[in-house]
This record gives C-alpha cells, structure tokens and sequence, in this order.
C-alpha cells in the first residue's frame, strides 16, 4: 500500500507544483532593430503574457510549463507565433515584420494629382476641389490651382506643360468625352458641363499617364462616377443665377439608387445689376437635366447608367474690330446630350472586367453678324456625336502586382456648315492596350505598357509604349521616373478640312519627389517634352511642326501650421516654344507663361460655422502677336501680369428641418486688369484686348438639404 | 475521463488505479474550479483598472486591450473579454496621436466586438462599442468621413436603444454625439445635457448582474456635463 500512497501525495501536489512561476523574458524589435512597445507577448491558451514596454523588453512569471506557442502582435505587424519550451523561454529575440498596407506600398506617382476619398496617400480630396474659392464647383477651374496648369482665360480647358486645351482630354469611367465644356463665345473660356458631385474620384495627370488612357498629347482627366449614395437626399438650390433641384434615392436593400437633377439658369437679373463689357442681346440662359440609376448586381458587381441633358443660349453685341463704329453680334444655340453606361465585375480568380458605352451629341448654332455691313451674316450649324464601346480585363498577379489589358472602338461624326459650305468627316477609332504594374517589392514598382491605335481617317496606326518607376524612400516620400510617347489626331477644326493629316506626337520625360505626411504634402517635378508632327496651316496643311517644352514645379500642402487653416502653394516654371499653325519659326506660344503661381487659402471659423476661402493667382505676362512688328519679331510682346484674388464665404445653418447654408463668391476681388492677349483689325490700326466679360464676378445663393444631411456638398456648390 | 473507458479497463482495474482516478478526477475538478475563479479573479482586477486614471490614455489602453485580448483567446466561449477588448481597442484609437493607426486599430476594435456580438448575440452595449468604432474613424479626415460615418454611428445607437432603452451608456454617447457635432450639423449643448442627465438617472436605475458585466461610463457622464457648464 505504500507505493500507491506515495503516489496519491505525489499527485495531490501537482496542482501547487503546477503553480510554480517561470519567467518569460525577451526583447521585440523591427528587422531593422528598432525596438516595438505595445506588443501583446501571450502564451496561447492561457491568460499569462505582457505587453512591451518603450525599449520592446518584455517580462512576466507563468505557471505554465513545457512546450507552448508564444504569440507576439501588434496592429500594424503581422502576428508572430513562436513555440518554445517555457524553461528555455528567456532573452527571446522577437522580430516583427510590417504588414503590407495601402499606406506603405508605394504608388504610380509620376505626372499626376488624384482626389479620392477611397484611396489614402492622395494629395487632395474631392471636397477640395469643391472648397476652391474662384473655382465656383467647376473642375477644371479648380485644377488650374496645381502644378503644371497655366491660367489661360480666354479659352476653356486645360494648358498643361505648354500644351494647349486640346491636348487635354476628359475622361468619364475610362470614356473620353467630345464635349466636356459648355459651348462658349471665342476669347471666353466656359464652364465644365459635369458637377464635381458626380464623381468620387478626380486625377488631373500632367503627363506620363497609362496606356489606358489615349488621344492626349499632354494630359488626362479621368473622373470616376460615384457609386451609390450613403442615404436619400433631396435638395433645392436659389442663387443668383437660377434654382436648381435635386433627388437622390437610395432604394431600402441598399443595392439600387436613383435620382435626377435639374437646374435652370438665366442671368438678365444678374446683367441688370453688373455691367459686362459686351451688351447682352440674349441673356445667358439654360437648363439641364439628368438622371442616374446604379444598382450592385452582386457583391462584386455595379451597374451605373448616367444620361443628361442641356440647353443654351446666349447673345452679346460689340464694338467691331475691323469697321469701327459697327456693331457685332454674336449668337448661339446649344444643345447637348451624355450617355455613359459602365457594368464593372469580378469573375473570380483575380479576374476583374469593366465594360463601358458612351454616346453623345452635341449641336450648336451659332449667328455672326457686323450689323449693316456686307457680307452676309454668318451662320454656322455644328454637330458632334460620339459613340463609343469599351472593355477592360484585368487580373493580379502575385500579391500586388496587376496586368490590365483592353480595347476600345470610337465612331466618331463631325458635321460643320460655314452658311452653305460644309465640310463634314466620320473616323472609325480603335485602340487596345496591355499595361502591366509590377511590384518587384512592396516598394519598387514599374508599371509597363504599349498603346496601340488606328484611325480610319488617318489611314494610320501608330504605337505607342509608356513606362513609369516608383521607389518608396520610407513610409513618407517617393522618387518617380515616366517616360511615354502620346499620339493625338488633329483639331476637328483642321481634320475637316484636310483629311491627309497625320497624328501628332509628343514623348514625355517625368522625375518627381514627394514627401506626404499627415499634415504635410511636398511635391516636386522636373519634365521634359518634345513635340513631333504637330499641324501647320501655312504654307498649306501639313505635319511638319514641331517644339519642346521644359520645366519644374513645386506644390506645398500645410494643414497644421495656422489653426483652422488649410493651404496650398503651386509654383510652376515652364520653358516651351513651338512652331505649329501660322508660326514662322519656333516662339513661346501664346498660351505660355514662364512662371505661374496660386495660393489657394481655406478657413474655418466653427464658432460662427463661417467657412473663409481664397485663391490668389499670379502668372507672367504671356506672348501676343503683333502684326504691326517685322516678322522676325513675331510673338515679341508680353500681355500683363496676370493676378487675381477670388474669394468665398459659406454660412451654414438650420431653418426648419432643412440645413441651409449660404453662399457667396466673388472672382477677381480687387478688380486687377486681367489682360489675355491682343487682337488687330486686318489693317494693323486698331486692336482690342482680350479679357473677361466684366472685371468681377458674384454670386450669392441659398441651398437647404432635406432628409438628410448633404450639408458638405451644398456648401461646397458655390 | 469518459465512463466508458472504465468499462473497457474494469477488468485490470486495481488500488492503485482506482486511486489515481480519483486523485486525478479531483485535480481535474479542482483545475476547473480554479480556471472559473482564475477567470473572475482576472476579470474583476482588469475591469477594475478600467476607470484608473493610470489607464486612461494611449498606453495604458493598449495594455488593458492586449490583457483582454488574452483573456479572450484563452477562454473563446466567454463574450465578456471580446467586449473590453474592444472597448479598450477604440479607446486607443481615440487617444492614438497618429492617426494614421485609427483605422487599423478600430478594424481591431471591429474584429472583437464582432466576436463579443457571435458569442452574446445583438447586445445594446455591443452596439455602443460599435457606434464607437465608427465615430473613431471619422478623426482620420473629419472633412470627408463625418458625412459617412456620423449618421452611420448614430443609427446603430438607435438600434442599441431599442434593443434595450434602459442602458445607460447609450444616451451617454448619444449626448456626446450632440456635444461634438457642430449646431449646423445638429449638435446641441443643450440638447445633450438633457441627454446626459436622462443617463445618469439610468447608471443610478441600473442594477449590474455581476462587477465585470458593462457598467462604465457614470463618471465620465458627470465630466462632460461639468465641460458644458
């Protein structure tokens, strides 16, 4: 009986000897030796373990014994799992390994500005484009704030690294856009036609851009539409300008969402008040109207369908140029229709398809007359419609890596009436590419790719390869290199008239470093562009211009310095000369500045929920031709310098169960003369200034929200 | 030991054997016993470091949340560690000064709390964890996020209150809701000092089963109200 005796004592005392304290010790600490506090140190299965402490040491008794899994996490970090015997469990040398994030992976960076609020590490958010006083909610007015933009008044679009607007093309859900702007008056720049609130994503790429992307000697616009709403909304807008309504529903499963929106415009109350520098015949006026559907048709899937619709008209009366002491009138009509239809799905394995439709057309009739003087008026009846199909695949490779190959068909049909000459044309356009991103590590990426495109008035093909490296320093600054070659066709404007044009060229060189921070973004440029092949008029259509641009630029973002206060610093130098249309040899354009700055400024006072916005801009004093100079003097002069000061203010508030806010905005505050460019009458003796309508521009309006709270973007809607 | 392991081994069954079984099938009982008290001992000590000031900032967060964390994984069938887990998680992302760690640190919070809520079922203070996960994240870029998150927050107090309008803690985040929110956007002082007073007459209303059941809050009610007067 003794044995077994001893036996039962023995085990009765297990449960104490399993108390017996054995320390665990260790020390955690990044490859790179850093050492990490706050690291949860934990024996499985039990309650016994510790947290690091600033140095990463770790230490804590356990009754725990034998052989056993240690545990090691923290956020950030992947989970380290270790087993060892309890015994040997002391001076444990633990290296932690970061997790992969969207923050610390780097990104194609060269050449462009993105605003998203899905994406992290963005240098602007889709707000911002909206809070840009002088912009008044236009898109691409809010993009000429940012490196790279020139500010050229007196036409619409965009002048990016001494390229004209045309060498800047929109696109909505991968689709280029015929008619992205209003149709204006020549020497007056007109609006966009599609509200930033459309889009959840904006990037503005001032070259280097992807082989999915064609037809842009110099820069894309890419808009990406929104998906669905978070909630229902309805709105009513009064301003000074015209009303506006809007709704926005969003079905009870949350998958379907619709809403339409129209908004009428008429400024006769507005000419009443404020003299413009042309007399208005027909006030500006119009209407648009457009509805949406989008449904996710599965967890991965999302069907957007977006149409709208536009009407205007406008008529101004001027002094004539060429016979002085007659009158000019200048009419037109406008009528404009959208259509994008995109189904985006992901086929499993890695595969994702965009499938895209776009159709659109867009008529103008425009009267031009010197009243009482021969010739005849002139009437011009211009259409434009553009289809369009597109599809891309794309599938992931590896863990990061991405290879995106598509196609895309264009039917284009440019019909144009000078009175009774026409001179119409169609162009079949097909495109396709393969584009490859490839991380080579989390920090090395290179993204590699080919165009290829063929025009059947052209009768051409060309190709064209594009390259891009990104190399993360840390988890704040990159370098990037991008080189690519981009084709364009001609103007419609020169294509209708000379069907034996080839494409322009144009190759893109792109360093850049950038620093962005929580509150700090740093971004510097250096670029090289040469032009090929670009359309001369003289002595008869050809292809034989040419030119270079070069340049750098600088963007600073502080958001921290001054309280409440969220600013930014552009600063772009370029060096450009071209010899194209009418040029006799190769000169600075007209549309190019050497030095452009903007400062754009926004505050915000919550005790008084005021919302304060300035932009300041400054721009060198750019060519002009002067016919009255020798022709070896051509493009001598320089316009004035350029500055403007516009500003904004926001009141927002509550009346009833709707949020109010109030806006007004003034363009050009301090009345500065703003001096575009000259043009002269055929004999040299008179000449007139290009500029805006008036010097000042206001507007005053209410916007009330109800249901729900769209309060941010009805501020933002000045 | 399951019974019918005896069955198979009665026949060579001896002293010696039955006394082992019994030695053991009391340590067994005695671990179990042990385990449960180890269990409450360790909770009570850490709720109790809840409302220590020591704890209340970043570290000391992190520290509570890791203890729970454990705690958590050693039981898995216990609600109650996943729920302070999460707690003490979007706490830390309230107190973090990167905020480049909010997100990931109320993605860890979420994962708890979704935990807690698989284990309990829906729960109002689950839910407040929740609504307070989702306020955390608008501190990344209140500019853009407050419109998405804000209502989503408060919609699911809205269901908290509903799943049991006694609980106290959700009229306290309910007032802090009012009290954060500028006027334009529908906060109100006043409004939630109302809130809070209908709180604090629900922490002296409510009975907790037990000393690590959720019952937090009471005092920092009071210092809210003390910031609005």
């Amino acid at each position: 009986m003794h044995k077994p005796f001893l036996t039962l004592i023995f085990l009765t005392f297990i449960p104490l000897l399993l108390e017996a304290q054995q320390t665990v010790s260790g020390r955690v600490t990044t490859a790179k030796r850093k050492p990490l506090p706050g690291v949860n140190i934990a024996i499985k299965g039990s309650y016994d373990g510790a947290t690091t402490k600033a140095d990463g040491t770790f230490s804590f008794t356990t009754s725990v014994t034998g052989e056993r899994f240690i545990t090691a996490s923290l956020t950030g970090y992947q989970t380290l799992e270790i087993k060892t015997d309890i015994a040997d469990a002391q001076q444990l040398q633990l290296v932690l390994r970061e997790t992969v994030n969207e923050l610390k992976m780097v990104t194609i960076s060269a050449g462009s500005f993105e605003a998203s609020d899905e994406k992290k590490n963005t240098m602007l958010k889709p707000l911002d484009i909206v809070t840009t006083a002088g912009a008044n909610a236009d898109i691409v007015s809010a993009l000429r704030t940012l490196p790279g933009a020139q500010q050229v008044g007196e036409k619409e679009g965009l002048f990016v690294r001494g390229g004209t607007g045309y060498e800047t093309q929109t696109f909505i859900d991968g689709m280029m856009v015929r008619n992205p702007f209003y149709s204006g008056m020549p020497d007056f720049a007109a609006r966009g036609r599609f509200s930033p609130f459309l889009f959840k994503g904006t990037t503005f790429s001032s070259g280097g851009y992807s082989a999915q992307y064609g037809q842009a000697l110099s820069s894309a616009l890419v808009l990406e539409s929104t998906d669905l709403p978070d909630r229902s909304s309805y709105t009513l807008g009064l301003g000074s300008v015209g009303p506006s309504v809007g709704v926005d529903i969003l079905t009870k499963d949350k998958k379907k969402a619709y809403g339409f929106e129209a908004d009428y415009a008429n400024l006769t109350p507005y000419f009443a008040l404020m003299k413009q520098k042309q007399k208005p015949t027909i006030a500006p006026q119009g209407a648009n109207v457009s509805a949406n559907y989008r449904m996710k048709t599965s967890k991965t899937g999302m069907l957007k369908f977006f149409v709208t619709g536009s009407w205007n008209r406008f008529g101004f009366q001027g002094e004539s140029l060429e016979y002085p002491g007659f009158k000019e009138d200048f009419e037109l009509e406008n009528y404009n229709v959208y259509t994008n239809l995109n189904y985006k799905e992901s086929l499993g394995k890695g595969w994702r398809v965009q499938l895209g439709t776009s159709y659109s057309t867009n008529h103008d009739r425009i009267y031009m007359d010197t009243i009482g003087k021969h010739p005849l008026p002139t009437r011009i009846r211009a259409r434009q419609d553009l289809s369009q199909f597109r599809m891309v695949f794309s599938k992931n490779l590896g863990r990061y890596s991405l290879l995106r190959f598509g196609s895309e068909y264009q039917y284009a049909d440019e019909r144009s009436a000078f009175n009774e000459w026409n001179a119409d044309y169609v162009d079949s356009y097909a495109a396709g590419f393969v584009e490859g991103d490839i991380y080579f590590t989390p920090r090395f990426v290179g993204r590699l790719g080919g165009r290829y495109e063929y025009s059947s008035l052209l009768r051409n093909a060309n190709i064209a390869p594009r390259a891009s490296l990104a190399y993360k320093l840390d988890g704040k600054s990159q370098v990037a290199l991008a080189y690519g070659e981009f084709y364009q066709k001609p103007e419609p404007q020169h294509l209708r008239f000379d069907h034996d044009l080839g494409y322009m060229r144009a190759t893109h060189y792109i360093a850049s470093f950038q620093r962005v921070t929580e509150f700090y973004t740093l971004r510097t440029e250096v670029f090289y562009k040469e032009y090929h092949d670009l359309v001369k008029t003289v002595p008869d259509y050809n292809n034989n211009g040419n030119g270079y641009a070069k340049g750098i630029e600088l963007f600073w973002r502080d958001r921290k310095s001054i309280k409440n206060v969220d600013y930014w610093l552009s600063y772009s130098y370029l060096d450009t000369k071209r010899d194209y249309l009418n040029y006799p040899f190769r000169v600075q354009p007209d549309f190019a500045a050497d030095h452009t700055a903007t400062l754009v400024y926004k505050h915000y006072i919550s005790s008084l929920q005021l919302n304060l916005g300035a932009t300041y801009s400054f721009a060198t004093g750019r060519p002009y031709y002067n016919p009255t100079r020798p022709e070896s003097e051509f493009m001598k002069d320089r316009t004035r310098t350029l500055n403007t000061l516009s500003v904004n203010v926001n009141y927002i508030t509550k009346i009833g169960q709707a949020f109010t806010v109030f806006v007004f905005t003034m363009s050009n505050v301090l009345g500065n003369d703003q001096e575009y460019g000259f043009r002269y009458s055929s004999d040299k003796l008179r000449r007139s200034m290009v500029g805006p309508m008036a010097p000042r521009f206001f507007y005053l309006g209410m916007f009330m929200s109800f249901g729900i709270d769209r309060t941010q973007e009805v501020i933002n809607r000045q | 030991m399951k019974p019918s392991r005896f069955h198979l081994t009665r026949k060579k069954l001896n002293m010696k054997q039955i006394l082992f079984s019994l030695v053991l099938a009391g340590g067994v009982t005695f671990a179990a016993q042990a385990q449960s008290e180890q269990y409450n001992d360790a909770m009570k000590q850490q709720v109790g470091l809840l409302d220590s000031s020591n704890t209340y900032n970043a570290g000391g967060m992190q520290q509570l949340a890791n203890t729970f964390e454990r705690i958590a994984q050693a039981e898995q069938t216990q609600w109650l560690p996943y729920y302070y887990a999460a707690y003490c998680r979007v706490n830390e992302a309230y107190m973090t000064k990167d905020k480049g760690k909010i997100d990931e640190l109320a993605d860890m919070a979420l994962v708890n709390a979704e935990k807690a809520q698989a284990l309990k079922g829906k729960d109002a203070d689950i839910n407040c964890i929740l609504s307070m996960i989702l306020s955390a994240r608008i501190g990344v870029d209140p500019m853009t996020r407050g419109m998405k998150y804000g209502p989503e927050s408060a919609a699911v107090l809205e269901e908290a209150k509903k799943m049991d309008p006694e609980n106290p803690r959700v009229y306290m985040l309910q007032g802090q809701a009012l009290l954060y929110t500028p006027e334009a956007f529908g906060g109100s002082k006043t409004k939630a000092k109302e809130m809070f007073e209908v709180a604090l007459t629900k922490f002296a209303a409510a009975k907790p089963a037990s000393s690590i059941v959720p019952q937090w809050g009471e005092a920092y009610t009071k210092m809210l109200i003390e910031q609005i007067k």
